[in-house]
């Protein structure tokens, strides 16, 4: 450490300090692994391999994106929320009415309007719920949910109600790729660049000092407010991401399939995507897709024959992630990783 | 003269139903004040003693009462089990784990319900002496309902008076206020936990089976209602007797008054009314503000 001895040099002090082991680590950290293309070359290989559940993968990108949405919420700044699926239906609305009273329905562009819809309900019911924490922030979440749902299902007129919005009239993206309902190339190719954009955004976040202040939050709140960092204000802004990440999955789910209903806001979505997380892993970023994956898969082949059975051994699945793997699929994947030195994350 | 007839069957049917939701929800309130733990499963053991007392009353033709007893006693023992076994493993961790896991339990209930009983919803007749109606002088009321109000104002009392003038109650008051004080004092609070957590899942049992008239009873009822419960527990506030008895009572009225007039979405307000609420008092309508 040369640093005192010169301090007119600015530059090579900065080279000092960014030598330091705390900050090359720092450094590394945002650096693309040599892994992090894997999940789009399996996209694409996918999109080779099964032309024929081309509408399934692509079920299977939203839920993906959606649970990417949570994990900024709930596994990086640490709110958890049982009413995320309120987004997820407040941008499959906005998609699924403007097109189906014939207002606007070029895909892009309502995504974008979905997210923007989302992320003002998210402002809004940010600005007052995250002012508790605990159970009541937890029925607050719910209870907001069950507002727009029941707002949904009254406003029949305009939302169909219980029944929904059929078919919608969605134009090809870009003018170019038409949405085929028998063969779901475009939905699926769609849907994966939707997904690309939205980790990038996501990763630069998560990688950022704003993201590393939102883990802080989560690791510790009151030391957080103590070394000054404006705790509400960032889980606000936070807050307001994630929803409109997950008002783009809605729209876009609602845009792939053509419909809205009511399904988009239940808890039955709200309770599976927070599943999806914490099957996965939450915190990882790339716990979203492992999650999904392994829930959707397993649901898609299982709960057809044996619907029962799906739901029992999903259950004891769960009790047994609560119990002993709290980490999630990536969180024991990364315990045998490192199994000389043992260190502890928690 | 119409409109006061309209307003008594209103109070009565709400109250009615009300008594219903309090029974169940105490419970949870006193749990969840005791240990802060989240407890969504509270519903599913609801469900499970409403399941054992039809079924004991349908296919084995025990009377009513002593369905109750028998529901009470099962669901309690159950929930006896699963906390030692896994529950007291939780009560340090995160609220998402007990989230999870008391999800995961929910599943549990329902996928197991489902495949011994079927997913088809039981009938629930109740005894011949609770059918018809009752002339209560200014109004002819059904008998089930009245009986409803008459339990749940002799189970209030008998609470009431257990959590005020008991030991046990006094225990308990002490750890929902300050619980690092009364372990301090000697009070064995893993137990008092046990204890509580099975008689507020035997009283959840008795909740499901004299509801089962008019909620049902099917496999979903373990997450139908859920929010309802957990809204009675927060409004009134979290380990209080009376707090949830009057939140009970409000929620009650005001749903059914609301399904009367307003039938399209009447339960918006319902959801509008507890945000607000909680913003107001997070720690509910009926509990002190903690120091």
């Amino acid at each position: 450490m040369s640093a005192p001895a010169t301090p007119a040099s600015e530059p090579r002090s900065a080279s000092a300090l960014s030598e330091h082991p705390a900050a090359q680590l720092l450094i590394r950290r945002h650096r693309l692994h040599w892994w992090e293309p894997a999940p789009w070359l399996l996209a694409i290989a996918f999109y080779f391999a099964f032309p024929s559940y081309l509408g399934f993968g692509s079920d299977l990108l939203i839920w993906i994106l959606f649970a990417l949405s949570l994990d900024l919420a709930l596994g990086y700044a640490g709110i958890i929320t049982l009413g995320h699926a309120a987004f997820f239906g407040a941008g499959a609305y906005t998609v699924g009415l403007l097109a189906y009273h014939g207002i606007w329905n070029e895909p892009i562009s309502s995504l974008v309007l979905a997210a923007g819809v989302a992320a003002v309900i998210g402002l809004a019911s940010g600005l007052v719920l995250l002012r508790t924490q605990g159970l009541t922030l937890l029925m607050l979440t719910l209870c907001t949910m069950a507002l727009l749902e029941e707002a949904a299902n009254m406003g029949h007129d305009y939302t169909g109600g219980f029944d929904g919005l059929p078919s919608l009239e969605i134009p090809p993206v870009l003018g170019l790729f038409a949405f085929n309902p028998l063969y779901a190339n475009t939905q699926f190719l769609y849907s994966l660049a939707v997904l690309f954009v939205c980790l990038l955004l996501v990763r630069t976040l998560v990688y950022s000092p704003y993201g590393e202040s939102l883990t802080g939050i989560r690791e510790n709140t009151l030391r957080m407010h103590a070394v000054g960092s404006p705790v509400r204000s960032r889980l606000v802004v936070c807050y307001t991401i994630s929803a409109a990440i997950a008002g783009i999955a809605g729209g876009l789910w609602a845009q792939n399939n053509a419909y809205v209903n009511l399904s988009a806001l239940g808890l039955d979505r709200a309770a599976t995507v927070l599943i999806i997380l914490i099957l996965g892993g939450y915190g990882r970023l790339y716990g979203a897709f492992v999650g999904a994956v392994a829930y959707i898969v397993l649901q898609h082949f299982l709960s057809k024959i044996y619907p029962t059975a799906w739901q029992l051994g999903l259950g004891l699945l769960l009790v047994v992630i609560a119990l002993f793997a709290r980490n999630g699929i990536l969180g024991i994947g990364e315990s045998l990783m490192r199994r000389k030195p043992k260190q502890s994350s928690s | 003269m119409i409109f006061g007839i309209d307003v008594a069957s209103i109070l009565l049917g709400g109250i009615s139903a009300g008594m219903v939701l309090f029974i169940v929800s105490v419970g949870l309130s006193v749990t969840m004040g005791l240990m802060g733990f989240v407890n969504l499963a509270h519903g599913a053991f609801a469900m499970l003693g409403g399941y054992v007392i039809v079924l004991t009353m349908n296919a084995l033709g025990v009377p009513f009462i002593a369905a109750l007893a028998v529901g009470f006693v099962v669901t309690a023992a159950v929930s006896l089990v699963l906390e030692r076994l896994l529950y007291a493993r939780l009560y340090r961790a995160t609220e998402l784990d007990q989230v999870l896991f008391t999800i995961g339990l929910v599943f549990v209930f329902i996928a197991s319900i489902t495949l011994i009983v079927g997913p088809e919803s039981q009938p629930f007749t109740p005894p011949a002496a609770l059918r018809g109606q009752i002339d209560l002088g200014f109004i002819k009321y059904r008998t089930y309902s009245i009986f409803l109000i008459a339990v749940g104002v002799l189970i209030v009392i008998g609470l009431w008076l257990g959590f005020e003038r008991t030991r046990i109650g006094a225990q308990i008051r002490a750890t929902v206020d300050n619980r690092r004080m009364a372990e301090s004092l000697g009070i064995n609070v893993d137990r008092l936990f046990s204890i509580t957590f099975a008689f507020g899942s035997g009283m959840a049992a008795l909740g499901g089976g004299l509801g089962a008239e008019f909620l049902g009873l099917d496999p979903q009822y373990a997450l139908k209602y859920l929010v309802y419960f957990l809204i009675a527990v927060a409004v009134g506030g979290m380990g209080t007797v009376t707090g949830v008895f009057y939140a009970s009572l409000l929620i009650g009225v005001l749903d059914f008054a609301l399904k009367l007039y307003l039938p399209k979405g009447g339960t918006i307000f319902i959801y509008a009314l507890t945000i607000l609420l909680l913003l107001w008092r997070p720690q509910g309508l009926f509990r002190r503000r903690e120091s």
